[in-house]
């Protein structure tokens, strides 16, 4: 492979995803949410993402499902665009240019080429109108939509603050403490505002709106936590509308069930409310959903509703308000303190995760893999209280110790703990070993194990620096108490300090017998076997931000980089500076598997990287711009095979890849293939089939088949059963390649009766083209995905050809009847 | 404002008693309402919801039902099994009827007003005639067993629906038969539990409302006997319901205090598809809402809590102003608080009794705002009780503190006091004159030796005190052209020259006391006069009408003075207008003439004559804005009314004396402790 002129940079996850509510394809079998700049489709039974639509360039607003193609979908994006797709092949079929932002968008089944869109006013800042947008029909991808006609001025620009009523009859929309209503036939525009005034329990501004699907109903949710339902806002004076409270926080969104008996809320306690036929007294909840609701959508059939939650998990809740499932990528914490660690057993990244959690999280599937209770608190949902956190965590080299550390902070006091855990390989889990309370007076800074590949346990130490002015060294002892259930704990068994400064930084050497701990301006090597102080460095003036020893070749070098913007590279020998360079790094992170290293650093409000060798002091690699916003952490996770690369400059990826951390939480990384090669293993055929909706009809009928064709085996009619069969490939083709890329109907036609031949190893073999034998090689592959497929093919009653090792009976006279059927002219086929 | 040493009275310990039933007058010009200990009340909605006139209690005669039937009559029913009639005239009971059937529970007119069914402990439902004079038993409908609870006419007076315990039924008028029966059931996994049908109302459509006690607020078909829908509204129950008269609005109050409204609402615009929906709660009570009520404006609810409120619904109100305002009323509109100046005594009025306090007094001075420490405590002098079942009408003592009287509705009782030292002897006056009774107001002179009654028909008889302890009938002054309606206010004059006296017809008379003769009338005003006065030196008549308006009108004069010309041609404060409570009483500084005191249950006054009147942009309750201003600022700021509402609320405020002010207040919570606790509610939790 050869290797591009660059390395890209590219966000693999993380940030704040959902800018939009979720959209469940008509069967009910897909979900399609705005993720970024992408609008990702999920499969609902699987979790998995099927498909990864890219082609915005900023972030994707509002997706809304084409009511006249059910296979359709119009999305739109920051970036002044409408675009249509089929969801189902990935492709994009049209892109319409608005020009300004589109904050949301809304699509009515009533007004057939046209789309609603919220747009700023222009020449007025935080003013948004909703607009309707003609989609102009056309030749061609892209396409200009300049025709706008405005609809309602002055409303909010959050997408969950307009809404449409039944059969698209009126709009509503809520800004702060205003309700508009606008009716489309009538013409008319009423208001209604709530009092401004504060009440004690919080004010009562709008935060979101829903309309009934059936009656003229607008449920209201307000930052006070009441839902307001509207009724009779037809008239300016007799309005009228009751109230719903259960919240106490914000109502974040709404959702009415398809025949609107059901009414769903969610806000910031986590919990789902589901309110039977408008009652106060009828309500149901689902609880401990794990972070603030978003979103809510019903799927259009009402067996499912799907929840985004702020943290950009999706939550999938069948009908009788039972969690079905989640979706779940890197999930978006509070505050990352922990850093990015690599978990040495999975490769998976560890950082913090939902309150108090730690989260494990596969970079190649992009899905959490799980989720630790390490605080094992109850995480109560109120503002301004202090939670116990996750503050830092450190593996064993072979992943089978995990050590983590949580802190609460009051006023005055700070409560401090740290815990070991062990690798349980039963459980397949971690288990809680040692806790240790208060292991250091003030604010642990740096945590990190003696990497030793040797198994013996008495050589693992934990090392820990406090604001406190020590390092302490943990190491394990037999434990003497019998009645424990463990046979070890972790004890402390050294406390080194240094002229009363704070530690700030720690870290072993590879081979394990030093450790480097800095302590403000000065960093000091001690012996880690008799605990000597062995000797001292310094680049005044500033104090140490990284240290960290160099690998392999380079295992002589110590690295530190000051607050002044230096990076010091001393040789552990000769005990002497052997280069410095004026650099303000903010990040330093060595690469386990090679000698590199990579530095990060903030200058001029932009991020660039350097990758160097220790032992040479011109840096191997050097990429500036890496984004506006500022990185907080890195990580080298290290690649299942090295992967080939094509210049010597990106040597250092070979063998591990660079992940970053941004403040908005984006995971980002550099790649060096295409945006469509990263990009393909992802998309997946997908059976066309698939999306029609199993209905009980067509339940009953395939019974009413399989029946049939056992009648038919007990008669002794010959019949080839192909229920868990492999289809013909040429079957397949026809009827999963896009109907617009199709050749004509002649030319297909004697290859599909010819796949309805059985193929003779020896003679029929000549006859079958050479494409289509490359076909049915593909199809083996992903066969067992699409077994069920097959079921809907009953319906034609010839044989269908089978591949692979079934032996297959069938007379001479009918071969020869089938072969006569072959060669027929089909050329009449092409006529239609 | 002045400055005043405060006797602030909290130890007036009166307990209102609770809403029992309500009634809308057809045609919504007046609310009758009975409370639980048996009292009647009339609010006049025209004159700003005032309430106009009072029937005291009796100790035996509960009022479950009230009814106005053609006529305006005023009916009452109740658990002693007696139908009344109030004389709405006289301020009594006109006569009474035995039902015949046992306790009688509930009560309803049709809608002509003709014909009035109860329902009665026995189970029976019986139909009275209205007839002139009284009511004439017409027939008993078919009688099941169990209590009837509540019921309600068909507005065509074709059917009668009725809940009981368990079930609901539905007569016909003509045949008297049950032609309906519709269980009400509540069952919890196979266990019956008890549904008792507090409240029910039978709609023109042939649907019948229901409330229950388990929370539900039931729709039915009467004719198919089906549940057409059903609301649960509360997780108590549902005491009592009312609907509108276009019927398109129902409102239900709970045993938790929360009112609710129902709406009849298209489903979808233009379409005729209308269902029931459950609108708007309202939480003004904190104990069980017995009795609702829906006039034409508002929604009106009186619970047990002695609350009434009236919340008009905003959508029906054509402007904003007055009628626009949430009312609430735990108080009486009158006085029940008298105050003999000289000798410092508080004569309190309860419902059977009256009590005597001496006001304790302090010697220290201190600065605005300090609170006095006292060298004398408040002292109860005498506890005074009614004997027999009948309530108190009114009562008063003497300036001079030796006399105290009252009256019930057949006697009239007056006593004569004596102080020696710190012990009190009492004394009744034996051989009273013979008067027209009860008596609804009375008033000593300021130099206590004679004696007011306002009377029946606009008559006051004056009685002179004899000492040692007897009276005499000196004069009966009558209203020159006559009236049928009770005086209800009187007014004296400090030198003993004038007396005002105002029926209930909002007359006002003014008699000379010299020639016992009638001097004038007030020119008549529509608004009921809730409050007035005569100046001690200038000898104007100050009035307060309920509409919050003032007059002055100078009887010498025979004219409203220029001062009282100004205030019209001005009008007054937009907010002082707003006010949702009358002025109660009205007293004069004798040092400062221009200044006349008045105060209503939330508010105290100081009118100042002598500074110009706010106009409407300028801030009504300024005093703490005042407070802040320097010298000079402040004069411009300065205004007539000069408000203080640090006493709430308020009973009662006099002037002792020139600096020395009493008020009585009942702070609320006080009360509240002492009614049966409100169901407990948890607020969060589900």
């Amino acid at each position: 492979m050869v290797a591009p002129a660059a390395l890209r940079v590219v966000r693999c996850g993380g940030g704040t995803l959902h800018g939009a509510r979720a959209v469940f394809s008509a069967d009910s079998k897909y979900l399609l949410c705005a993720s970024g700049d992408f609008v990702k489709m999920y499969s609902v039974t699987t979790e998995e993402t099927l498909r990864l639509m890219g082609g915005h360039a900023d972030l994707v607003t509002g997706i809304q499902l084409n009511p006249h193609n059910h296979m359709q979908l119009y999305s739109s994006s920051l970036d002044g665009t409408i675009k249509l797709w089929d969801f189902m092949d990935g492709i994009p079929i049209k892109t319409f240019t608005v020009g300004s932002k589109l904050l949301a968008l809304y699509k009515l089944a009533s007004c057939e080429d046209s789309v609603f869109v919220i747009i700023p006013k222009s020449g007025e800042r935080d003013t948004f109108q909703l607009v309707s947008v003609k989609l102009t029909k056309g030749a061609g991808q892209d396409l200009e939509a300049k025709e706008l006609s405005v609809v309602l001025t002055g409303v909010d620009a959050s997408p969950k603050c307009t809404a449409f009523g039944r059969e698209g009859e009126y709009v509503a929309s809520v800004k702060e403490v205003n309700l508009q209503v606008y009716f489309f036939k009538q013409k008319q525009l009423n208001r209604f505002s709530l009092s401004t005034k504060k009440t004690k329990n919080g004010n009562n501004h709008f935060s979101c709106v829903a309309c009934h699907p059936k009656e003229d109903c607008i449920a209201t949710g307000h930052a006070d936590g009441k839902i307001r339902l509207w009724r009779n806002f037809c008239h300016k004076k007799e309005y009228t509308f009751s109230t719903l409270h259960w919240h106490h926080d914000i109502v974040m969104d709404l959702a009415f069930s398809m025949e609107g008996t059901n009414l769903l809320s969610g806000g910031v306690e986590s919990v789902l409310v589901l309110w039977h036929n408008e009652s106060d007294c009828q309500k149901d909840f689902l609880p401990r959903l794990g972070s603030p609701i978003e979103y809510i959508t019903m799927s259009p059939d009402g067996s499912l509703c799907c929840t985004l939650h702020k943290d950009n998990r999706i939550t999938i809740i069948n009908s009788n308000l039972r969690f079905s499932r989640s979706i779940q990528g890197l999930i978006k914490s509070v505050d990352v303190k922990t850093g990015l660690v690599v978990d040495p057993r999975t490769k998976a990244l560890v950082l913090n995760g939902e309150p108090g959690h730690l989260q494990f999280y596969c970079l190649q599937t992009d899905q959490q893999l799980f989720s630790l209770d390490i605080v094992q608190q109850q995480y109560i949902h109120q503002a301004g209280l202090n939670q116990t956190d996750l503050v830092k965590v450190a593996f064993s080299a072979e992943g089978k110790w995990l050590a983590t550390v949580e802190e609460r902070e009051e006023e005055t006091n700070l409560e401090l703990q740290l815990k070991l855990w062990f690798y349980d390989e039963e459980t397949q889990s971690f288990k809680l070993n040692t806790r240790i309370n208060m292991p250091h007076e003030d604010h642990i800074t740096g945590m990190c194990f003696r990497d030793m590949d040797e198994l013996e346990d008495d050589s693992l130490i934990l090392v820990t620096a406090g604001r406190d002015c020590v390092f302490k060294v943990w190491v394990m002892v037999e434990d003497t108490d019998p009645e424990a259930q463990q046979s070890v704990s972790w004890s402390c068994d050294f406390v080194g300090s240094y002229h009363n400064y704070q530690a700030t930084n720690c870290c072993f050497s590879e081979d394990g017998s030093l450790l480097a701990v800095s302590f403000e301006e000065t960093v000091t090597v001690w012996d880690s076997v008799t605990w000597d102080l062995k000797c001292t460095f310094c680049h005044p003036p500033g104090k140490i931000r990284n240290i960290c020893f160099g690998k392999q070749t380079c295992s002589k070098y110590l690295i530190g980089a000051t607050d002044f913007g230096f990076l010091c590279c001393w040789n552990l020998l000769s005990c002497a500076l052997e280069w410095s360079a004026h650099l303000n790094v903010l990040i330093l992170q060595p690469d386990p598997l090679s000698e590199y290293i990579a530095a990060l650093s903030w200058l001029s409000k932009e991020s660039s990287l350097f990758v160097f060798k220790p032992n040479e002091p011109q840096p191997v690699y050097i990429q500036r711009n890496l984004g506006k916003e500022k990185i907080q952490f890195a990580a080298f996770v290290p690649r299942d095979e090295p992967e080939p690369v094509g210049s010597e400059k990106y040597l250092w990826l070979r063998r591990s890849q660079l992940f970053f951390l941004t403040d908005a939480q984006e995971l980002m990384t550099l790649s060096m293939k295409s945006l469509e090669e990263r990009l393909t293993p992802a998309s997946k055929q997908l059976a066309v089939e698939e999306s029609l909706p199993v209905t009980p009809f067509s339940l009953l009928l395939g019974k009413h088949r399989r029946q049939q064709s056992q009648e038919d085996r007990d008669l002794g009619k010959l019949i080839v059963h192909n229920k868990h069969e492999q289809e013909s490939p040429a079957v397949k083709e026809l009827l999963h390649t896009p109907a617009h890329v199709l050749p004509s109907a002649s030319f297909l036609c004697p290859i599909f009766i010819n796949s309805l031949l059985i193929s003779k190893e020896n003679k029929s073999a000549e006859e079958v083209t050479d494409e289509v034998e490359m076909e049915s090689e593909k199809t083996e592959n992903d066969s067992d995905e699409e077994r069920d497929v097959t079921e809907m093919e009953q319906e034609d009653p010839s044989p269908v050809e089978l591949l692979g090792e079934m032996p297959c009976k069938l007379s001479k006279s009918q071969e020869k009847e089938l072969r006569k059927l072959r060669k027929m002219d089909y050329s009449w086929i092409s006529v239609f | 404002m002045g400055e005043f040493e405060v006797h602030r009275v909290r130890f007036f310990g009166l307990v209102p008693a609770g809403v029992r039933c309500l009634a809308c007058q057809p045609g919504g010009a007046r609310l009758a309402v009975a409370r639980t200990n048996g009292a009647v009340e009339v609010y006049n909605f025209a004159a700003n919801y005032f309430q106009e006139k009072v029937i005291p209690g009796h100790e035996t005669r509960s009022v479950e039902a009230l009814c106005w039937t053609a006529g305006n009559r005023l009916f009452g029913a109740g658990l002693s099994g007696d139908i009344t009639e109030y004389d709405l005239a006289q301020l009594c009971v006109a006569r009474s009827v035995d039902g015949c059937g046992g306790p009688i529970w509930s009560m309803a007119v049709n809608s002509s007003g003709t014909q009035l069914a109860i329902g009665c402990e026995d189970g029976s439902v019986k139909l009275f005639q209205v007839v002139p004079g009284g009511i004439q038993f017409e027939r008993n409908l078919d009688r099941r067993k169990g209590r009837i609870l509540c019921l309600s006419w068909h507005p065509s007076d074709s059917h009668i629906a009725a809940g009981s315990i368990d079930i609901l039924r539905v007569f016909d008028v003509s045949s008297g038969q049950t032609v309906q029966r519709i269980m009400v059931n509540y069952h919890v996994q196979k266990v019956k539990r008890e549904c008792i049908v507090w409240s029910i109302a039978f709609l023109s459509s042939g649907t019948v409302v229901t409330s229950d006690s388990f929370g539900r607020v039931q729709f039915w078909d009467w004719e198919q006997g089906t549940l057409l829908e059903s609301h649960t509204v509360s997780t108590s129950a549902v005491l009592s319901l009312a609907v509108s008269e276009k019927e398109d609005s129902i409102i239900v109050g709970t045993s938790t205090g929360a009112t609710y409204q129902f709406q009849l609402l298209p489903v979808k615009i233009g379409s005729l598809e209308k269902r029931w929906v459950r609108t708007k709660p309202f939480q003004h009570h904190t104990h069980d809402v017995r009795a609702v009520a829906h006039s034409s404006t508002a929604l009106i609810s009186g619970g047990l809590d002695a609350q009434l409120v009236i919340r008009p619904l905003m959508e029906k109100v054509q402007k904003k102003g007055y009628d626009a305002v949430l009312r609430k009323f735990t108080f009486p509109h009158r006085r029940l608080v008298s105050c003999a100046r000289k000798a410092r005594l508080l004569l309190f009025q309860f419902s059977q009794h009256l009590e005597l306090w001496r006001l304790g007094s302090t010697e220290e001075t201190g600065k605005d705002g300090e609170v006095l420490p006292l060298c004398r405590m408040p002292e109860h002098l005498v506890q005074l009780k009614s004997k027999g079942p009948e309530h108190i009408y009114c009562s008063c003592v003497s300036p001079c503190g030796s006399w105290i009287t009252y009256s019930t509705a057949s006697r009239f009782h007056l006593y004569r006091l004596r102080y020696e030292g710190n012990s009190v002897s009492i004394k009744k006056v034996p051989k009273m004159p013979k008067l027209l009774l009860p008596a609804y107001q009375l008033q000593f002179s300021s130099d206590s030796s004679s004696l007011f009654v306002a009377s029946a028909q606009g008559s006051v008889h004056v009685l002179q005190l004899l000492e040692p302890g007897g009276c005499k009938l000196l004069h009966t002054l009558r209203p020159p052209s006559g009236s049928s309606e009770a005086v209800y206010l009187l007014a004296l004059s400090t030198d003993g020259h004038w007396l005002a006296a105002v029926s209930g017809d909002w007359v006002i008379h003014v008699y000379n006391l010299k020639c016992f003769k009638h001097h004038c009338t007030v020119p008549t005003y529509n608004c009921a006069v809730t409050a007035l006065a005569i100046h001690p030196v200038t000898n104007n008549l100050v009035i307060a009408y309920s509409d919050q308006q003032l007059f002055e009108f100078s009887i010498p004069e025979k004219q409203y003075t220029a001062w009282s010309r100004t205030v019209q041609k001005c009008g007054l404060h937009k907010v002082w207008l707003e006010r949702d409570s009358p002025i109660t009483h009205i007293t004069f500084n004798p040092k400062n003439p221009s200044h006349i005191l008045l105060h209503d249950t939330y508010m105290f006054c100081v009118l100042d004559k002598s500074l110009p009147l706010p106009d409407n942009s300028a801030l009504l309750m300024n005093q703490s804005t005042l407070k802040q201003l320097p010298e000079t600022a402040r004069q411009r700021q300065l205004h007539a009314f000069k408000i203080c509402k640090k006493f709430q609320p308020l009973l009662f405020a006099d002037l002792l004396d020139e600096n020395c002010l009493v008020v009585v207040e009942r702070p609320v919570m006080d009360f509240k402790t002492q009614l049966p606790l409100p169901i407990q509610k948890k607020k969060f939790g589900t």
